[in-house]
């Protein structure tokens, strides 16, 4: 049988793994969006656990409505990326340095 | 279980706003580049009837709808007031500025509009759930506005800054709200308030309360997690930096108070010590490193996350008296950074931003009238009497002692001596140096009514500050 905590901590582990792609990636803006996704993802996994463990059918309610934002997330954040390749010719993260103080 | 109508009265003026965004995108395809001006009427005019169906439902009970997600009370709509106020101010002001950049297009219009439905959503949220949502509404719409000037190298990297760290943010407070659901079970935050008090699982209520109060420092734009707020003040067009420097700031009061309050008051000697932390981390921070900026814009960022710490403080008393404060705080903040941003867009034209510190010399001699406004802006900002800054900084100030944390406010007010330098420093580039360039102002006439009725307004509210203080202790529900 597997536990709820096995679950957290698939989760847990996921969420850590996001967020060290966010912070240790130096290359490239995609990995950037991709490590957003799985974020999501991982908070997905956690609300779905809680849900059938406590067998209370919100928490499945709102990981539809983190999908649907998700996906729309998504789409502004790959059009930004579109005009700032236009812009710039790059997508590299540490090219993006002009706005300094 | 019988089928309910739900009670859709509550929602009215969010479903006004809503099919008035609808229209405008509809209409705005169909107008040609001259006739765009309906566009902005037509948004203007939302902004005006929202706050007459909201003004004229105005009452002191608190009504529940949407199976207990979505709530009615003064508090909401007093901000609500508010944030049609500064959107309509933002528009008025942002009209020159978009149109001599060839900026003046229905998106900024509609986007707005989705804002401003989103910081409704947010304010009147009772569940997890429509919090969740009213923030990605709100902040969708904002990226999307920061990238607007799409052949400006600085606003793509400022929107691509804004949107990665936002949506870390985001990802933050949704973790904590999943592990709040896991440990009372519910998604309502009355529900959740209840759960807490008879809880037994207090570890994990605590783990998810961290996630939430970083979710919510990143949105607030408090010290540690300030890093976007320079860089997109910056890079931003400054009719959308003007979007961004006030409404939402109204709106991320009410998220807080919403979540910290309504669903978490159980943990408040937890998240005190959080807010404590980062309120003192912030004027620290914001104070000392807005010395160092050359750019106006980058400078006022500085400034506002100064001002996200004195907010926090009044927050942070976990009183009645704390939250009417800190809501009068935010309120005065929001009027003065609209004043300070629109002073930008009134000296700038095209291809000339007027957001360098240099710009501001001799303002005096080229206009006193206007010196003057930016005067009373910069000492309301800096706490001078007898601005309403001021009377902010001293109802902030007061709650703290209320609640026996002296110590706290005598570093609030070091931080604020020190904050006074940056602010006076304008006012003696203004008065005291030679004009780099004397040309005239050149701006509409609604630009200029508006902005010193704005000016004039902080000094007259600074003199006279006993109704709006009444005005927000009354919509907290303390008399």
């Amino acid at each position: 049988m597997i536990q709820l905590s096995d679950y957290l901590i698939v989760s847990a582990i996921l969420f850590g793994l996001s967020v060290a792609g966010i912070f240790l990636n130096r290359k490239n803006m995609i990995i950037l969006l991709m490590s957003i996704e799985l974020m999501l993802l991982a908070v997905n996994i956690n609300f779905i656990a809680f849900s059938y463990y406590l067998g209370d059918t919100a928490g499945q309610v709102f990981v539809f409505f983190i999908l649907t934002v998700a996906a729309a997330e998504a789409a502004i954040g790959l059009a930004i990326l579109v005009v700032l390749f236009r812009n710039r010719r790059t997508i590299n993260v540490q090219d993006m340095d002009s706005l300094k103080g | 279980m019988p089928f309910a109508i739900p009670n859709y009265n509550v929602a009215i003026p969010e479903m006004f706003v809503l099919g008035m965004a609808c229209l405008v995108l509809i209409v705005d395809l169909f107008l040609t580049e001259r006739s765009r001006t309906v566009t902005y009427l037509l948004s203007q005019a939302t902004m005006v009837g929202a706050a007459v169906l909201t003004l004229t439902t105005y009452s002191q009970e608190v009504v529940l709808a949407f199976s207990g997600t979505f709530v009615r009370d003064a508090m909401g709509d007093v901000l609500k007031a508010f944030i049609y106020l500064s959107a309509f101010i933002v528009f008025l002001y942002a009209k020159p500025y978009l149109q001599a950049r060839k900026l003046f297009k229905g998106e900024f219009y509609v986007l707005g509009l989705f804002g401003v439905l989103g910081m409704m959503v947010l304010v009147s949220a009772h569940s997890l759930l429509t919090v969740y949502l009213g923030l990605e509404l709100l902040a969708l719409s904002l990226y999307a506005m920061v990238a607007l000037q799409r052949d400006s190298i600085f606003a793509s990297e400022s929107a691509m800054k804004y949107f990665i760290l936002g949506a870390l943010a985001s990802g933050m407070l949704l973790y904590g709200m999943s592990m709040l659901y896991g440990a009372t079970g519910s998604l309502d935050l009355g529900e959740i308030s209840r759960e807490v008090a008879t809880t037994k699982m207090e570890l994990v209520m605590v783990f998810g309360l961290v996630f939430i109060v970083v979710g919510l420092a990143f949105k607030l734009g408090a010290v540690p997690f300030h890093m976007w707020m320079p860089d997109v003040y910056q890079g931003a067009p400054t009719a959308v930096t003007l979007y961004i420097a006030s409404a939402p700031k109204i709106a991320a009061f009410a998220m807080v108070i919403r979540l910290l309050n309504d669903g978490l008051y159980g943990l408040h000697m937890h998240w005190q010590d959080m807010l404590v932390i980062l309120a003192i981390l912030s004027m620290a921070v914001g104070n000392i490193f807005a010395i160092a900026q050359f750019n106006l814009k980058r400078m006022l960022a500085y400034s506002t996350i100064a001002h996200m710490g004195y907010l926090l403080l009044g927050i942070l008393t976990g009183s009645g008296d704390g939250y009417a404060a800190a809501m009068f705080y935010t309120l005065s903040y929001a009027l003065m950074s609209l004043g300070g941003f629109g002073m930008i867009i009134l000296l700038s034209r095209a291809g000339f931003e007027a957001d360098r510190l240099d710009d501001f010399k001799g303002l005096n001699e080229r206009s006193p009238w206007y010196a003057f406004m930016m005067l009373i802006l910069m000492f309301s900002m800096a706490g001078v009497p007898p601005f309403l800054g001021f009377w902010a900084k001293v109802s902030v100030l007061r709650e703290l002692i209320h609640v026996d944390m002296t110590w706290l406010a005598i570093v609030a007010v070091v931080f604020s001596i020190i904050g006074a330098f940056y602010y006076l420093r304008i006012v003696k580039l203004m008065y005291f140096d030679k004009a780099e360039d004397n040309s005239e102002i050149k701006q509409d006439l609604d630009l200029h009514v508006a902005l010193s009725a704005n000016s004039l307004g902080i000094l007259v509210l600074g003199i006279m500050p006993g109704p709006l203080m009444a005005l927000c202790a009354s919509a907290i529900g303390v008399m």
